[in-house]
């Protein structure tokens, strides 16, 4: 499965970036998406894929049964994806701030600091 | 031994303080340093004489080997005793040549530190050490140069100086490194005995290039000479300092320091031999074109460093010997007559001296001064400079290579030097008296007790060489490396050194009586200098400004999609390279993927693609929505519910955030052209193929064990979860998830104040702005 994971990365990854070399902001936005998005599933995929085996501990039990999946990248996965909320929000309201005020949506025509 | 030079630079930083008590009188108080230091050098004298060795131990950095160790052997007190000697009676003139300056303390402050600085430098053993003293009097002898930070000339001096000598600070930096990995020491010691091993090494032609750059750029030889007479901006007291004793000393000292385990080669005999003859003849000759008397002097110092580093080339016994001597010389006369040069521009208030005569009967101690001093420059007898010709002369004669080549400009170059000495000595003392912009009259005791005692010196060991032959012979000892008696004598007998030293006066007088004529013909090649190497500093200056706008104007151009693609050019190409060179990639694996797997993957795919070529805003971001349930799902599928369940439920936000913004965002422009969109293609395709590969490469790649292991043991048992997941999060790594929670404050309060603040506030100042088209 991995292999096939490799190529779904690369492609959202490439998705990603083409979205972020537009000039239209909202282009960007949604590249950013794409980009975060991208990078969880490489963090998780990266460790290995494991089906079925959830890094639970049975009731009772003070260790799993058998081989589990690798809990570490998942709990970073799980603090990067909130994470990734957190930053796509804040751009998300700057750029409707930026737009509002400067009335642009090329980013060509946001690189001087006068409006 | 190091107490006193790092205490010299503490009493440095309370110059300032000793202005407060004593006023003018401070430069007095504090050449008690130098002299203390001198009177301590002439205790130890006798020992280093009879051929010991002193090294003060210091650790600094032992780690690193790194010591701060100082040696002192005849070499290092030679110019240990010029630089505090000297230095005593510079402290003392500049009290006098800069009297009631209001800002006295900060020249004090750093020309004690330079002082220091070229101390350190002499005498450090530890290569390390030396390069840091080494950079120090760079940097000291700038603040010095630019001392009249108002004027733009002397800042543009200054400036040049910095350059060009700091440049050459980083190729001996390269020198000593490569050297220090020859040797395996960081120690000037310690390499001694190696000479051979080091000679035939094959770092040893780099290495001598790069100590070249780094000698020949500190002591102005050619194509570098342009700095020094440019360095006459400083005040006198300063340019008496440098020329004489210090800073241009610095590249010879270490040529000097290095010869025994360095020298002798056939590369070092023929660069040294061949640059510095050609320094001694631009110096002596640019010497002629000036009517200034500063920079006169200063091209007969840029002759006198050229003369030092043909003899250290030629590298006889005859020669060190002579080297010895000449740098005696040159540091005694060159002192004087700096100082004196400083009475004139004091008294008279100008530099030319053509503008300058008779003013030997109103100050008659100036006058002899200059005299004896100048006749010392021109090597007439006499004078310790005689002495030091008349080997120069012999060793000359005796050189194996380039032979006929550097007599032929050891003779110009003393006939215009005895020339150059005549024009200093006569032209402003005798003749008739011409108007001035001051009326002259003797200098003051402070400014006339340098010149006084230095030019006696050059006329006591001219009279009695005899007197010098210990300190003369130690010194050649140390830069040959073998013990070398040595007794100087004034009178050689009647012999050819002798017979080109009357041919050079005799034609240097000459050239001294029709000094007006030639500066006439001479005139007539400035073209030719204007083409000089100083064109060369300036132009690769503007260069340097052009290549860094240029740079500039590319690079940080504010447009962020070159950034990015600039990134992404260099991750994709390095990574790219690395990957191709350095590993095989093993494209064979087993395609173990079941149908459903395979719906998700497509799923996620398509999503971001159609992401991307959707025109309506809201399907772009149902898309990309799509893309994020199906890594949901995938995360499910793998083992990896809590982040299943927390993927799911930040879609569904951003799903939601996005709807609510999009509205007030604008639609989706249509801004590149066809061009622009296949080369942002290219980028994007070549950057994820570059992460699928790298994926590929990494999975199941373990370099070392994972801590899971510990962390899935522990859960229960330390932790009391039995999600481990959670226990990772809550308990292992629970900082990292306090970090977390204040990111996301963070961005809830930048969030919020954003959204405060409303527009209309904004449009309220601006009211001509338009309404926006799109609602």
């Amino acid at each position: 499965m991995e292999p096939l994971m490799a190529v779904v990365i690369g492609v959202i990854y490439s998705a990603a970036i083409y979205m972020m070399l537009r000039r239209s902001i909202v282009k960007l936005v949604i590249g950013l998406m794409l980009l975060s998005n991208g990078a969880n599933l490489l963090i998780f995929t990266s460790a290995g894929l494991t089906r079925g085996a959830p890094p639970l501990i049975p009731e009772g039990l003070s260790a799993p049964l058998g081989d589990v999946a690798d809990p570490l990248p998942q709990a970073l996965v799980l603090t990067a994806i909130v994470i990734a909320f957190g930053v796509l929000s804040f751009a998300v309201v700057l750029i409707r701030r930026a737009y509002e005020i400067v009335r642009a949506d090329d980013l060509d025509k946001m690189k001087d600091t006068d409006t | 031994m190091q107490l006193a030079v790092l205490g010299g630079f503490v009493l440095a930083t309370f110059a300032p303080l000793l202005h407060r008590w004593f006023g003018d009188r401070a430069g007095q108080v504090m050449a008690l340093l130098p002299g203390g230091l001198a009177l301590w050098l002439l205790f130890q004298m006798p020992a280093i004489l009879g051929g010991e060795v002193m090294v003060f131990e210091q650790a600094w950095v032992p780690g690193l080997d790194i010591t701060l160790t100082f040696l002192l052997d005849g070499l290092s007190l030679l110019f240990a005793l010029l630089i505090s000697v000297i230095g005593v009676f510079v402290l003392v003139y500049a009290s006098g040549y800069l009297e009631g300056h209001p800002d006295m303390a900060r020249f004090h402050v750093v020309l004690v530190a330079f002082m220091m600085s070229m101390l350190g430098l002499v005498l450090a053993d530890n290569m390390v050490a030396f390069f840091v003293f080494w950079e120090l009097t760079s940097v000291t002898s700038y603040l010095l140069i630019g001392f009249n930070h108002t004027d733009p000339d002397a800042r543009k001096s200054a400036l040049q100086g910095l350059f060009v000598t700091a440049g050459g600070g980083l190729a001996l930096m390269a020198a000593l490194v490569m050297l220090g990995i020859m040797g395996d020491t960081w120690s000037f010691q310690e390499l001694l005995g190696q000479g051979d091993a080091l000679r035939g090494h094959d770092l040893y032609f780099p290495m001598l290039l790069c100590l070249l750059g780094g000698a020949f750029t500190k002591s102005a030889q050619f194509p570098f000479h342009f700095w020094l007479p440019n360095a006459m901006a400083a005040p006198t007291p300063v340019s008496a300092y440098l020329h004489s004793a210090t800073m241009v000393k610095a590249g010879i000292y270490v040529l000097a320091r290095l010869h025994p385990s360095l020298g002798g080669t056939e590369s070092w005999v023929t660069l040294l031999s061949l640059f510095g003859a050609v320094t001694m003849f631009i110096g002596a000759f640019l010497a002629l074109r000036h009517t200034g008397i500063k920079s006169l002097l200063a091209y007969s110092t840029v002759m006198a460093l050229g003369t030092l580093t043909m003899l250290l080339g030629i590298g006889t016994d005859e020669a060190l010997t002579a080297f010895v001597a000449f740098l005696l010389a040159h540091s005694l006369y060159k002192g004087a007559l700096f100082m004196v040069a400083g009475i004139l521009d004091h008294e008279t208030g100008t530099k030319d001296i053509s503008a300058m005569g008779g003013l030997g009967r109103l100050m008659p101690v100036t006058a002899v001064c200059a005299g004896v001093a100048a006749l010392s420059l021109g090597g007439v007898l006499p004078l310790f400079g005689f002495v030091a010709k008349e080997l120069m002369f012999e060793s000359v004669l005796h050189a194996e290579r380039l032979s006929l080549f550097v007599q032929l400009l050891s003779l110009a170059a003393a006939i215009m030097t005895l020339a150059a000495a005549a024009i200093v000595a006569l032209r402003p003392f005798f003749g008739k008296q011409r108007d001035l912009p001051k009326t002259p009259h003797e200098g003051p005791p402070s400014m006339l007790v340098g010149p006084v005692v230095l030019a006696g010196l050059s006329l006591l060991f001219g009279l009695a060489p005899g007197l010098v032959n210990g300190l003369v012979g130690a010194a050649v000892t140390s830069v040959r490396g073998e013990a070398l008696p040595v007794s100087l004598s004034l009178w050689h007998g009647v012999n050819l050194a002798l017979v080109l030293s009357l041919v050079s006066l005799a034609v240097g007088l000459l050239i001294f009586r029709h000094w007006e004529r030639w500066r006439g013909w001479l005139g007539k090649l400035d073209p030719l200098f204007a083409r000089g190497p100083e064109a060369g500093y300036f132009w690769s200056m503007d260069m340097i400004v052009k290549v860094s706008s240029w740079q500039t104007r590319m690079l940080q151009n504010g447009y962020m999609r070159n950034y990015l693609v600039m990134t992404l050019l260099v991750l994709v190409g390095l990574t790219g390279y690395t990957l191709w060179s350095r590993h095989v990639l093993s494209l064979s694996f087993a395609l173990d993927v079941r149908f459903h797997e395979a719906v998700v993957a497509g799923l996620m795919m398509s999503g971001a693609v159609v992401a991307c070529v959707m025109r309506p805003r809201l399907a772009a971001v149902a898309a990309v929505g799509t893309m994020g349930f199906g890594i949901a799902l995938t995360f499910v599928m793998f083992s990896a519910p809590d982040l299943g369940i927390t993927q799911l439920l930040v879609e569904t936000l951003t799903v939601i955030l996005m709807i609510l913004v999009l509205f007030r965002l604008p639609r989706f422009a249509n801004l590149s052209t066809h061009l622009e969109r296949v080369r942002d293609l290219v980028i994007a395709t070549a950057t994820g193929v570059l992460v699928t590969l790298l994926v590929l490469e990494v999975v199941d790649h373990r370099f070392f064990p994972s801590i899971s292991d510990y962390m899935i043991a522990n859960s229960q048992p330390e932790g009391h979860g039995h999600n481990i997941v959670n226990v990772i999060l809550v308990d292992f790594r629970a900082l990292d998830t306090l970090g977390e929670m204040f990111v996301l404050a963070l961005a809830a309060i930048g969030v919020f104040a954003m959204l405060r603040f409303h527009a209309d506030e904004y449009e309220a100042r601006q009211p001509e702005r338009e309404e926006p088209s799109d609602g």
